[in-house]
């Protein structure tokens, strides 16, 4: 579900705002510490980041996300280097936030039976039944490599 | 304690021509399935065996617009097992997910603990024989890294003649306890006695049933040898372990495999291997091949989990809201360790004794009550109990509860024999009647059997005295310096009472009578 609306966003082509030239060579390491001070001082990052076909291929395979072409790995550049103004902001010595709800009580529920019991509303969405089992292709599929793209397509529609 | 590599006791250090000293790291991550009427996040029921996708929530089977909520047992549950194991709790746990793709999980992301879990540094101390009659035991212990609560997953039955997988999502969203281990073990005898000793906790506190044959406790192993002083081996993870004596054979052979393969100039990969119990071999994993990325994320539909002690007790707050880790603390039943050191006590037996009480469901239980009914010693019932009753039980593959001798017919029996109304040889005979279970009892099948000891002293006399005239080459023999001989007329003595003397008394009126 959420990873598919990225894709679903990518293919709708919506322009996106300029993002200023602030990208960040480093948006691979997790935990990044705030810079920023230093960002006017740098040289100008380069617009357009290369995304490698390792990578890219590494996020189809994480996500379930077909780039399909030159247009949609275009997109997606444009969209790190959107979020990356992120790093703009100085978070030195700010706890992340999880979410706007984390002050929040944690509700405890009892440990009683209220649900369940419900197989025949469950496999009403199912494609595909067998006794009342969701069936499921075998195990994984891996994915085509990045080259065999175009025969991806043809299959997928 | 840690790291301590006490590698004389793992026969697999091999000791071949070529190969020197090898250090082995095993290390262990257990699911144990939480013992809890619902599941982790939603209200559908936690059962074995029911007709498939019949105990699922609409959470469970992700279906959009539902949210997770967070059952109080599955909390308390893990609480308990983190303070049985020496845990620190903590007071400010958080949940996040873990992305991956597979049918069996409908979200897309298991909800786990990887940033902050429940509990942390602990320690587990469990013991191992060192030779195999069981008489001499060591200590060790093992670390525990975390504890964790995180989801199950549903269950894939394989149908690969029609090319699919079928799923049941009734263990889907399960509660669990991840226990992770630090590679402290050094072979699969020393695993196998760190589970069986989690096993035994979990079961004590109530918090996991861990049968593993019921899928309530999985076992993965981490497997790494290197040579000393050398950098750390790569390490593979064994998968599909179902149960203890399992888990022995996969990680010696795994350990066996990798000594053998860096022998040979190959090296090891990093990579997830399943155990094959048929062929008794650990084997590569499909669907396993190079390094997940599980894409870890804050779960936001979740707050942190805050636990309190006495201390931080909030005035004010929903009783029911609050869970009080030193309420918990307080009514923590007695840990195996504890109650065999006070079997030992209490009752003079060896520990060996108590280990072996308490490894079987109900045993322990069965010894007390039988040493409450009868006179005589603790020390001599344990040898009742652990080799009459349990090899009985075990060749008929019996439990505790199913013997058809109870604790009150066996006191009734040892009281006979401590009252010497009849010999041990007499006893073990009207055990064995016993067990037929007919509900007849001691004392009938003693009287049916003519088993009663003679107590008329002279007519015991009598027959002594026949022994000896009958047999002068013996008599001579004891006289000339060889005492052993006298076990022989203790023997004729018996045959001629049909074993209903009293051997003890028997020898004492033979050397009275040879002595004069």
């Amino acid at each position: 579900m959420r990873a598919l609306l990225l894709g679903a966003w990518l293919r709708a082509g919506r322009g996106l705002p300029r993002a200023p030239g602030s990208g960040r060579r480093h948006r691979e390491h997790r935990g990044h510490s705030g810079h920023s001070e230093h960002s006017e001082h740098r040289p100008q990052a380069p617009l357009r980041q290369k995304v490698s076909v390792e990578v890219l291929q590494h996020l189809e395979h994480l996500a379930l996300v077909d780039f399909r072409d030159a247009e949609g790995v275009e997109r997606l550049q444009k969209a790190i280097q959107f979020a990356d103004q992120l790093h703009e902001v100085n978070t030195d010595g700010v706890e992340p936030m999880d979410s706007v709800l984390e002050d929040r009580c944690l509700y405890l529920r009892e440990d009683d039976v209220t649900e369940g019991n419900c197989t025949k509303e469950l496999l009403e969405n199912a494609r595909e039944k067998v006794e009342e089992y969701f069936v499921a292709p075998p195990g994984n599929i891996p994915l085509p490599k990045l080259e065999e793209q175009e025969t991806f397509l043809q299959g997928s529609q | 304690n840690g790291t301590s590599q006490s590698s004389s006791l793992c026969k697999t250090t091999s000791n071949t021509a070529k190969s020197s000293r090898k250090i082995v790291f095993v290390g262990l991550e257990i699911h144990a399935q939480i013992s809890s009427n619902s599941k982790l996040f939603s209200g559908s029921q936690v059962q074995f065996a029911a007709p498939p996708n019949s105990l699922v929530s609409f959470f469970d089977a992700s279906l959009p617009g539902t949210l997770p909520v967070l059952n109080r047992r599955c909390v308390e549950a893990a609480v308990m097992t983190g303070l049985a194991l020496n845990c620190s709790i903590n007071k400010k746990s958080l949940f996040d997910r873990k992305h991956y793709f597979y049918a069996d999980l409908p979200a897309g992301y298991q909800i786990t603990q990887q940033r902050v879990p429940i509990a942390v540094n602990g320690s587990l101390s469990y013991s191992l024989c060192i030779d195999s009659k069981m008489s001499q035991m060591v200590t060790k212990t093992v670390r525990i890294k975390q504890i964790q609560l995180e989801q199950d997953s549903g269950k894939s039955l394989h149908d690969d003649t029609r090319s699919q997988t079928l799923v049941d999502l009734n263990r889907a969203g399960v509660g669990l306890m991840e226990v992770v281990m630090e590679p402290d073990m050094c072979c699969g005898e020393e695993a196998a006695a760190a589970v069986r000793e989690l096993q035994l906790i979990l079961q004590t506190l109530g918090s996991s049933q861990a049968v593993m044959a019921e899928g309530q406790l999985r076992v993965d192993a981490n497997v790494s040898v290197h040579h000393p002083g050398e950098p750390y081996g790569v390490r593979t993870e064994v998968k599909n372990i179902n149960s203890i004596r399992f888990l022995a054979k996969a990680i010696d052979y795994e350990i066996q495999r990798q000594i053998e393969e860096l022998e040979n100039g190959g090296t090891i990969l990093n990579e997830t291997r399943a155990f094959d119990s048929k062929l008794g071999c650990t084997v590569p994993m499909r669907d396993k091949e190079g390094k997940q990325d599980y894409r870890f994320m804050p779960e936001p539909n979740l707050p942190p989990l805050i636990l309190y002690d006495a201390k931080s007790l909030p005035a004010n707050m929903n009783h029911q809201q609050v869970i009080n880790i030193d309420w918990i603390h307080e009514r923590l039943p007695d840990l195996p360790s504890v109650k065999r050191k006070k079997l030992v006590e209490q009752y003079g037996i060896l520990p060996e004794h108590s280990f072996t009480l308490l490894n079987e469901e109900g045993l322990a239980e069965f010894f007390e009550s039988v040493v409450k009914q009868t006179q005589m010693k603790p020390k001599k019932v344990i040898g009742w109990i652990l080799k009459d009753l349990l090899s009985y039980l075990k060749q008929h593959s019996l439990t505790v509860k199913e013997s058809p001798v109870s604790s009150f017919v066996l006191a009734d029996l040892l009281n006979l024999l401590e009252k010497k109304e009849i010999s041990s040889t007499a006893a073990k005979q009207v055990l064995a009647e016993l067990w037929k279970g007919e509900g007849k009892t001691p004392l009938e099948i003693v009287k049916e059997q003519k088993l009663e000891l003679l107590q008329d002293q002279k007519e015991l006399e009598q027959i002594c005295q026949a022994v000896i005239d009958g047999h002068k080459n013996e008599v001579m023999a004891i006289k000339a310096g060889n005492p052993k001989v006298l076990n022989k007329l203790i023997g004729l003595v018996q045959k001629k009472t049909q074993g209903r003397s009293n051997p003890v008394l028997v020898k004492q009126l033979l050397e009275k009578k040879l002595s004069g």
